[in-house]
């Protein structure tokens, strides 16, 4: 964290100022971000707060102690969601203030965070997958034994936490979405298995990121190596590259990039989540009550995230209690519909229109952990060989 | 006039050790300790043979030494016309087109990417010929203040000597100009060579993953790989292929040194006959056109958005938001306010350090010339590995200094330092000792004489240094990509980011970045470059004689 | 006595002896020229005696006091250089007080006294020009004003009218005669026109006969 010596206090009261001025806009939900949520209660009903020297205004909070750093990927919404809205919920109910930093995609922000251990850029980092995870203990980049007992969390995710280092908080799974009006309007058929992907009828069509920055983008090599094997990947991928697919560093410009439906590029294929179709739906405006977008659900590959305080933090105990409010029900309640993933608290109840537009499939592949714990970073050099040199 | 002899009033040792302190405190922890430490890592362990035993490895080291080869030749085939007529005629406009070459060298690596890639069709993107063209243009500069300037000091008279003897005007320059210029073609050629193997910016905006040069390839695996074992060997093999070169061309520059009679500024003369001024004319107005094509370009990219022109980039400041409470690209404002913010404090760290190292090395005779060597040092290895040194050196306390809001502005001082340092001793040594002499019969002690007589010249070239000490930390892209954290991001890297992304808004939004870069570089350095050649490429020895600007 | 008196001076640079035993007495209110051909140790001489070169043997005396180890600064022994040394960083009335500034005298009286000084060498109103902009003649007035000013013991002179057109020599020529004896000055002047040596001092020596 970049602290000045001489204007340190001025930066934290201005944060607070800030976090006063925005929260008086995120107050509840507005129309055109959730058009059909009324059975979900507004996360902003806030518990009595605690006796402080400010007067509980309408919107103003009270001024947190002590403000922490949550480091997270670049496709965590920053304000005007009920996920801010929730965090503020939890600065009103601890006075423990929230600052949101945006490292990039996974892959970046883990290493940042690699390089960083021991003085890192935040306390509590989010978003942290199964695919980098065996790095990320492996650096240590995690404080041990400050969390909390995990609640309502499924024993195969907290399998692969086997010391605490960090905790599960979501799952999904890393598909392929296509542009449906696309293959309509072109008259092309849709790929339905990874080999399709390959073939010379989609030329140029593809659009991934790249294994070494992104998590979408390693969960997607490490479904090709799933399907054609530690020793025929290669081959896929040289079919691939032949067949002029791009590469970008992170998922936000895939996705709102290159990606002809959201992002007014080139590409209709697009490496991203089983769960963007129903996105696509939510924020759709003018509202719409079909997906624009489609998953190819033989090319999934199952995510789990994970959320963890940083080693070297100041704040370890504040730091723990908002991982422990990450994984609560009253957090988790709004993943759904903002990061479009599936809450690892299985306490905590779906809405109604993710469960409509949501495609689970029927099998996500998988691979054994210790398996990418050996062989991830290989993978990713001779990927990075292949593919770009 | 032996002055030299038995210096009586020179500055007390006290006083030079004193001034010396903190310079050399400096560059032991910044640079030598660091370096120490890059290569600890280098040796330790597997990293080695890991490394070496890696085909790509040498993939990428080959490909880095033909693409600077191929650079430094295409360059100095390129710069010997400019330098001709720069050297030997007097036309309307040599003025600004020296300045022009100038500006262009002084310019920000990320902004030359910028430039090309806004100039070349996307076939020609991102390949390796864009960023040799990049750098031809970059580097165009060396050839005419080097080989120019030494050009200028060439006698005319061997020339018509040759021509009275029934030599063409060809055969001229291939038997007598050519030979005798060799010098500085030796020089030029070892400065075009370091500054394109270990070329960075450039080679990060406008290359793609197919052309990934040593520099590109420590900063992967370091920071993306988390290799810190492998990139610090492949630091080391860089700086080892580096030496060698250099040392070879040294050898080489010694074999050819000639005693030239060089004379004072020889007269240019205006062309004269019709082939003559053609020549002259199309060779300038050629020089011009590339380099401003690219900066020209790129201005007008940041315009142009999916939907045709539109002043979107320049005034959507902030990211664009895609999602509510989702924003695409980082922060330009905030991008500039962290470069300011960084160029003030890496200006005042290096002008500070910088006028003590000038007056300790003029003060100290024999000595002081082992601290300007010193200083001198970070120009030759480059910003990576300064910056991957200090990275990897200071992450453990005591002294943890990975968060320290200076830790960016020193490292980009320790770039900056040799340059300040450079305009400073230059002046300073030219300062007639005798003026010391004449303090002394007026009754002023060494040190006060020191003070009231010698200090006072500090502050121009100072002035120099500064800007040239804060356009180079504006600019500064190699270190600061090890350096900098999430939220600290400076122009240079938010150009990068911008670049990369494949939305038309943020791309326009990266030229206009860049072209804002551009004029800040630009204007600070030319500014002061009417006090002092900045590029310090006119002091350059050339075969034995230091030709002076 | 002898005001001034240099005993066996010796000065070798590298393997050559510029000076071998060069002895000089001057007496008070004295102006003695030294005369020579270029390379004769002239300057040299002169460097040793300001303090400003240290000798390889001999002794420097003023008055009673030997001031062989004695660095310049704390001797009393003006120069006047042979290209003015002025400080081109400063005004011509802050040349001229330099060395009093040096001395501690404030600034008003300095201004004052210095000023007397132009005045005296007929540079009045030149206080505020610039040094660099000085013409030949008045920048060598300056350089002599400003060594004047501190009232040495003893004063140098460099070569102190070279390179001044003919008109401009004779007349400065008889000024600074005239000068050097109204304010009863100790001075050693080095020329090589015997001319000049003959207006400005009492006495000639010329260097082959007070270095053996």
């Amino acid at each position: 964290m970049r602290t000045r010596p001489i204007i340190a206090s001025a930066l934290l009261l201005g944060l607070t100022a800030a976090a006063c001025a925005s929260d008086s806009s995120t107050g509840a939900p507005t129309a055109t971000e959730l058009p059909a949520t009324e059975s979900a209660p507004p996360p902003t009903d806030l518990t009595d707060a605690e006796p402080t020297d400010t007067e509980p205004a309408t919107d103003q909070p009270a001024e947190p102690r002590i403000t922490i750093t949550l480091v997270t990927y670049d496709s965590f919404p920053e304000a005007d969601t009920s996920i801010n809205a929730a965090l503020d919920a939890f600065t009103e109910q601890t006075a423990i203030g929230v600052e949101l930093l945006v490292a990039g995609d996974t892959g970046t922000m883990l290493s940042k965070a690699a390089l960083t251990v021991g003085n890192p850029e935040g306390d509590v980092m989010w978003g942290i997958d199964n695919t980098f995870l065996s790095r990320a203990l492996q650096d240590g980049i995690f404080e041990l034994g400050v969390l909390a007992d995990p609640e309502n969390v499924p024993a195969e995710f907290l399998a692969l936490v086997p010391n605490g280092e960090a905790l599960p908080v979501d799952f999904g799974d890393v598909c392929v979405n296509y542009d449906i009006g696309y293959f309509v309007e072109n008259e092309l058929a849709v790929p339905t298995s990874l080999q399709d992907l390959a073939d010379p009828a989609y030329r140029d069509l593809l659009v991934v990121q790249n294994p070494a920055t992104s998590s979408p983008g390693l969960a997607f090599l490490l479904a090709s190596i799933d399907e054609f094997g530690a020793d025929g990947w290669q081959a896929y991928w040289q079919q691939l590259k032949d067949n002029g697919v791009q590469v970008v560093d992170g998922w936000t410009d895939a996705y709102y990039g290159s990606f002809t439906w959201a992002g007014g590029g080139d590409r209709p294929l697009v490496v991203s989540y089983g769960s963007s179709p129903p996105a696509e739906v939510i924020f759709a405006d003018p509202p719409r009550d079909d997906s624009p977008t489609g998953v190819i659900e033989s090319t999934c590959f199952r995510q789990i995230e994970f959320a963890g305080v940083l080693a070297g933090t100041d704040h370890p105990d504040e730091a723990a209690e908002l991982v422990r409010f990450l994984g609560s029900e009253q957090f988790q309640a709004e993943l759904a519909l903002n990061l479009f993933v599936y809450p690892a608290n299985s306490a905590v109840a779906l809405p109604q229109e993710f469960n409509d537009f949501a495609v689970v499939p029927e099998t996500s592949r998988t691979l054994d952990p210790d398996l990418i714990d050996e062989n991830r970073s290989d993978w990713i050099d001779e990927w990075s060989t292949l593919v770009l040199g | 006039m032996n002055n030299g002899q038995r210096p009586v009033n020179r500055l007390p040792s006290r006083v030079v050790a004193a001034l010396a302190v903190g310079p050399i405190a400096g560059l032991a922890v910044f640079y030598l300790w660091p370096f120490a430490t890059l290569l600890a890592r280098a040796i330790n362990g597997n990293a080695v043979a890991d490394t070496l035993s890696r085909g790509a490895t040498w993939d990428v080291a080959w490909f880095t030494l033909w693409q600077a080869v191929v650079s430094t030749g295409i360059t100095m085939l390129v710069g010997l016309a400019p330098a001709y007529i720069v050297a030997r005629f007097e036309f309307p406009g040599r003025q600004l087109l020296v300045g022009l070459l100038t500006a262009i060298f002084v310019l920000p690596t990320v902004v030359m990417g910028a430039a090309f890639l806004a100039l070349l069709p996307d076939s020609l993107d991102r390949s390796v010929w864009a960023v040799i063209a990049a750098h031809v243009v970059f580097n165009l500069a060396v050839m005419v203040r080097t080989v120019g300037a030494f050009w200028e000091h060439l006698p005319t008279d061997m020339e018509s000597a040759a021509a009275t003897l029934g030599a063409s005007r060809w055969r001229v320059f291939v038997d007598i100009s050519l030979p005798l210029l060799r010098p500085s073609l030796n020089a030029a050629g070892a400065i075009i060579f370091l500054f394109t193997f270990t070329s960075f910016g450039v080679v990060r905006i406008l290359g793609s993953a197919g052309t990934r040069t040593l520099e590109i390839e420590v900063w992967r695996r370091a920071t993306q790989l988390g290799d810190i074992g492998g990139a610090a060997v492949l630091s080391v093999l860089q700086l080892a292929i580096l030496a060698a070169v250099v040392s070879w061309s040294t050898r080489a520059q010694r074999r050819h040194a000639r005693a030239v009679d060089l004379r004072p500024e020889q007269d240019r003369r205006r062309a004269k006959s019709t082939g003559e001024r053609r020549f002259v004319a199309s060779v300038a107005i050629g020089t011009a056109a590339l380099c401003i094509a690219p900066l020209a370009a790129m201005a007008i990219r940041s315009f142009r958005s999916s939907s045709g022109w539109s002043t979107a980039a320049w005034t959507r400041l902030g990211k664009a938001e895609v999602r509510p409470g989702i924003r695409l690209g980082l922060d330009p404002v905030e991008a500039l306010v962290n470069s300011i913010q960084n160029a003030a404090w890496a200006t005042s760290f290096a002008v500070a350090l910088g006028a003590m190292a000038s007056l300790a090395i003029a003060a100290a005779g024999r000595g002081g010339r082992l601290l300007d060597v010193g200083l001198m040092l970070p120009i030759g290895t480059s910003a990576v590995t300064i910056g991957f040194g200090m990275l990897i050196t200071f992450d453990t306390p005591p002294v943890d200094w990975r968060a320290e809001w200076w830790l960016v502005p020193v490292g980009h001082a320790l770039v900056a330092l040799p340059f300040v340092v450079r305009t400073t001793v230059g002046v300073l040594r030219s300062v007639d000792p005798s003026l010391q002499d004449a303090a002394a019969t007026l009754g002023a002690s060494p040190t006060r004489a020191w003070w009231d007589v010698i200090v006072p010249f500090l502050w121009r070239p100072l002035a120099v240094g500064a800007a040239l000490a804060a356009a180079i930390s504006l600019g500064e892209f190699g270190a600061t990509s090890f350096l900098s954290r999430s939220g600290g991001e400076t122009l240079p890297i938010a150009i990068d980011e911008l670049l990369g992304r494949t939305g038309s808004l943020l791309q326009a939004q990266g030229y206009a970045l860049a072209t804002i870069l551009a004029v800040a570089t630009v204007s600070l350095v030319v500014g002061v470059s009417r006090f002092h050649d900045v590029t310090g490429l006119a002091h350059r020895r050339a075969g034995g004689q230091t030709v002076d600007r | 006595m002898s005001h001034l008196r240099v005993e066996q001076i010796g000065v070798r640079f590298d393997t050559t002896d510029v000076l071998r035993q060069a002895t000089l007495r001057v007496d008070h209110a004295e102006v003695v020229a030294l005369l020579g051909p270029s390379g004769s140790g002239k300057t040299t001489l002169l460097r040793v005696i300001a303090g400003i070169l240290r000798p390889d043997s001999g002794t420097v005396w003023i008055g009673t006091n030997d001031i062989t180890s004695l660095p310049a600064h704390q001797r009393g022994v003006g120069m006047v250089f042979q290209d003015n040394q002025l400080f081109p960083h400063m005004s011509t009335i802050d040349n001229v007080a330099y060395g009093l500034r040096v001395a501690g005298v404030g600034k008003v009286e300095r201004q004052d006294r210095g000023a007397a000084w132009l005045d005296r060498v007929g540079l009045a109103g030149f206080e505020r020009r610039n040094v660099t902009e000085l013409s030949g003649g008045e920048a060598k007035r300056v350089a002599l004003a400003r060594t004047l000013a501190t009232e040495p013991s003893v004063v140098l002179l460099d070569e102190p009218l070279s390179g001044l057109d003919r008109e401009l020599h004779d007349h400065l020529a008889t000024q600074l005669a005239q000068l050097l004896v109204d304010h009863s000055i100790t001075a050693v002047l080095v020329t090589h026109d015997p001319a000049e040596a003959d207006v400005i001092a009492s006495r000639s020596v010329r260097m082959d006969q007070i270095d053996g």
